[in-house]
């Protein structure tokens, strides 16, 4: 079982986990994914690689509680163990010497744009890193990405860090401004990733955006993890996750994340209610945010 | 011994059938349906049996079970001798006699059958197996010394069991790579814990790995190591048996939104994720109310089975051609109807319908006639013209068939496939276009059946073994 050499808070609800599993850290690459397990009886849940540490075999996953498998992540101690973790999953991004690159990170996003940045710039791109949250708090990994990035864009939504407003904003700007790029890397919630799709279109400027559609065995076995792309079906398992952001069908990727909604809040109900509930207290007081309206 | 009556004495028992559980039970729960031979009702059906001295039932099982002999040790009441003369040439009797087609194979050319039913083959095996395990008689066989060579089985479905089992027992070092979390391939994600308790497949990993097969899960092959790193990290030889698990979608309208699923992945969140088991597991899985099931196998009748026992109001199989063309095996579309499935034949989806929040709600389908023989001799379904239907439904399961998978063939350079993308292997060693590469089962065949998958394993053994010993792989070739 994979050990897990350590497991901190980052953030309101965010947690970094690393994970002790040297062959996978060994052949895996940036924009690909994990699928672990925490116990016998839960889930499988995909994870993407937010770092790879090829020295000591330590994968780094960054991870936001939003339901009870992510819940019970929070309950792992270090040192301790989960039941499996398979991958690299996925093909890896899409790397090129295009001249200048804008990676873009909006909420947990953050976290695994940030290998690609630095492969970006590895393949002797210029890069450009915005990156955005509702608040300062939970803009995470700003060092990281400050690190690689040639230059720098934070934002938050209430202004409390940063630019006070939406990455997409930026991104506008810098096109208004002539920026000629290359290519754009977006990962984060869906209705940002759409929205960056739109706007680059506009400016006629490729893009990456990376899918998470719900999972299972993440080998291209079940077809759960469908998406339509320019009218096609893919499976984001195997075909992706990253595709052209100009011909994804957006509306119907956040539909087919809401199947489960009430079985997903029942479940985490249930753990929370139980007296038992080993839950770290700042996940104890959890809340599912109303759905926001694209 | 038990006495053997005369022929003409035997010809008048009639064929025993294990009792089954009663269909408004269980379609309550996810327990196995038929209960099994008794000692009993054993003893007696063996008694059916002529021993004809050709057999023919020997000829028309795919690994050719020594049945007459067998069924001889159940008379002399060895039951746990009988399963081990099965094992000599299939590994996997507990499975095998539950799931195999035996009406189109041992049973179908059963001397008896011409003028009465055919001794019950498998439920005999089934019974012998059961015994066996249920009494802790299995003995671990005689392991050779070792050989120094290792060997690495990706997949472990029937056919990657058989080739470790069949290796080890040679004194070779085996390796299972196996990508899901839990060993068995279809055994354990798709066919139903009602058909297949998985407790009988773990027995058979765990029996496997008491000889010292050792199991690496959670391990996908061409992401994680290549066949070609496999081969540079040591393993003299390899075993691919990832079989067909790339599920067929029709490409119809609608065909992505919420409530259609893939049967391999209705079956994998029931199955393998135990979302059936609600209490214990987390797998969340939708409980259709009207659910549709397109397709006519054997994996059409596993989903729609537990769509009713999973709360459907209304359970239909959907299928295109006629009863007469439905590959399922007719004991699995029998308690099907027990169980209250409903059959629109003849009938085909043209699209699916979705309310506001992108579930479906609806599927349209035409209605079809047989028309002239296609290449495969079956009579080609034509649509009706203006014959359109409207379905309602909450969930649609399609069970249409599965191609292979290309992620082995994609990172392995020099290893050849067909147009369908199987996996090209000599029929008689089931060697591929790569040196020490084996392949076999679905990958190499399409989607098949468990007894096609365990006998291309031990042709692969055999072939592997010779291989691995410096021998000439035909050589060794079964004739
Ligand atoms: C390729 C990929 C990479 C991902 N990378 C990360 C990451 O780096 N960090 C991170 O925090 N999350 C990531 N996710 C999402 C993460 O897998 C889900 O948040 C997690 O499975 C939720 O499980 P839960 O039981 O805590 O929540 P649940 O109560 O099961 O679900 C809450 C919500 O999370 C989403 N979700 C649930 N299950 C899945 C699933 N199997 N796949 C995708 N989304 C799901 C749904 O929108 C759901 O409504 C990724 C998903 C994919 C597909
Ligand atoms: C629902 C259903 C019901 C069926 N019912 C019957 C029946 O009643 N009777 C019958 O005889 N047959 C039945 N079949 C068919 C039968 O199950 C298959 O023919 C048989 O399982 C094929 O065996 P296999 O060893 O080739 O592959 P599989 O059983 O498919 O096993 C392949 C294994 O390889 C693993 N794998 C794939 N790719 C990789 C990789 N890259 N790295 C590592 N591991 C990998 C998979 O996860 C899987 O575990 C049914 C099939 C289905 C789907
Ligand atoms: S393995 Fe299958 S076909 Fe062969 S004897 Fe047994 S039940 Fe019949
Ligand atoms: S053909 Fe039938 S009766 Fe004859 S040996 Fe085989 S099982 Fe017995
Ligand atoms: S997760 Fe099953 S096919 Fe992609």
């Amino acid at each position: 079982m994979p050990k897990v050499i350590d497991n901190m808070q980052i953030g309101p609800m965010v947690w970094k986990m690393r994970v002790e599993v040297p062959h996978l850290v060994e052949k895996a690459k940036a924009g690909q994914f994990v699928i672990l397990r925490v116990n016998e009886e839960g889930e499988r849940v995909p994870m993407s690689i937010a770092g790879l540490d090829r020295e000591n075999g330590l994968l780094t996953i960054i991870y936001q509680v939003v339901g009870k498998t992510s819940g019970l992540m929070t309950t792992i101690e270090d040192g301790g163990e989960i039941a499996d973790c398979v991958g690299p999953l996925g093909v890896a991004s899409h790397v090129e010497k295009w001249g200048t690159t804008v990676v873009v990170g909006g909420g947990i996003g953050i976290a695994p744009v940030f290998p690609i940045a630095q492969a970006y710039k590895e393949a002797g791109n210029k890069v450009i890193s915005i990156i955005g949250a509702r608040n300062e708090e939970l803009l995470f990994y700003r060092d990281e990405h400050k690190s690689v990035a040639d230059e720098f864009y934070p934002c938050t939504d209430d202004g409390s860090f940063g630019h006070h407003g939406f990455v997409s904003d930026v991104l506008k700007k810098l096109m208004d401004d002539g920026v000629k790029i290359g290519m754009v890397m977006a990962i984060g919630p869906v209705p940002m990733m759409r929205v960056v799709a739109n706007l680059t279109k506009e400016y006629n400027v490729s893009t990456w955006v990376s899918l998470n559609p719900l999972m299972i065995d993440g080998t291209g076995m079940c077809g759960g993890c469908r998406v339509t792309i320019g009218g096609e079906t893919k499976f984001a398992c195997v075909d992706g996750p990253d595709f052209d952001g100009h011909q994804v069908d957006f509306d119907l990727l956040s539909a087919r994340l809401s199947a489960y909604r009430e079985q997903e809040q029942a479940a985490m109900k249930k753990m929370l209610d139980d007296p038992n509930c080993r839950l770290h207290e700042s996940v104890q007081n959890f809340k599912y945010p109303e759905p926001r309206k694209a | 011994m038990a006495e053997k009556l005369p022929a003409k004495e035997r010809m008048k028992i009639t064929r025993q059938e294990m009792s089954n559980q009663d269909p408004d039970e269980r379609k309550n729960n996810f327990d196995e349906v038929p209960f099994g031979f008794t000692e009993e009702t054993a003893l007696i059906e063996a008694q059916r049996c002529l021993e004809c001295p050709k057999a023919p039932c020997i000829k028309g099982c795919p690994v050719e079970v020594d049945i007459p002999g067998f069924i001889r040790l159940v008379l002399e009441k060895d039951f746990a001798g009988a399963a081990r003369k099965i094992k000599e040439t299939n590994a996997l009797p507990a499975v095998c006699g539950r799931v195999c087609p035996q009406e189109e194979q041992c049973e179908m050319v059963c001397v008896l059958s011409k003028k009465f039913k055919p001794v019950a083959v498998g439920h005999l095996e089934r019974f012998v197996a059961d015994y066996e395990r249920e009494n802790n008689l299995t003995e671990l066989p005689e392991i050779a010394p070792p050989t120094g060579r290792k060997v690495a089985v990706v997949g472990s479905g029937p056919a990657g069991l058989t080739v470790a089992g069949d290796l080890v027992k040679l004194g070779h070092k085996v390796t299972i790579f196996e990508a899901l979390h839990k060993p068995g391939g279809v055994l354990v994600y798709g066919i139903p814990e009602f058909r297949l308790p998985k407790k009988i497949v773990q027995a058979e990993c765990d029996f496997l790995a008491q000889m010292g097969v050792e199991f690496k899960n959670s391990t996908v092959v061409g992401k994680l190591d290549t066949i070609d790193e496999l081969l540079e990290m040591g393993y003299d030889s390899v075993f691919i048996g990832t079989g067909a698990g790339l599920p067929n979608f029709m490409g119809l309208e609608g065909e992505n939104l919420i409530g259609i699923y893939s049967a391999n992945e209705y079956l994998t969140r029931s199955n393998l994720m135990r979302a059936f088991d609600g209490d214990s597991y987390d797998t969340p899985i939708i409980h259709g109310k009207n659910v549709a099931v397109l397709g006519g196998g054997n994996t059409a009748m596993d989903a729609v089975r537990t769509a009713i026992r999973l709360g459907a109001e209304n359970a239909y199989i959907v299928y295109r051609r006629s009863e007469f063309e439905m590959p399922a095996r007719k004991e699995e579309i029998h308690h099907a109807m027990e169980e209250g499935v409903q059959f629109h034949l003849l009938t085909n989806p043209i699209k699916f319908i979705g309310d506001e929040n992108s579930k479906v709600k609806q599927m349209e389908c035409i209605k079809m006639e047989l028309g002239e023989p296609d290449d495969s001799g079956r009579r080609r379904p034509v649509p009706i013209a203006d014959s359109n239907f409207i379905l309602d439904i909450d969930l649609v399961v399609v069970a249409i068939g599965n191609s292979s998978n290309p992620l082995i063939p994609a990172t392995t350079p020099g290893l050849e496939c067909n147009r369908w993308g199987n996996i090209i292997a000599d029929e008689k060693t089931m060697l591929t276009s790569r040196k020490g590469v084996f392949a076999g089962g679905d990958i190499v065949t399409g989607g098949a059946t468990v007894i096609l998958a365990a006998g291309a394993g031990k042709v692969a053994a055999r072939a592997m073994h010779a291989y691995m010993m410096g021998k000439s792989v035909e050589e060794t070739a079964t004739t």
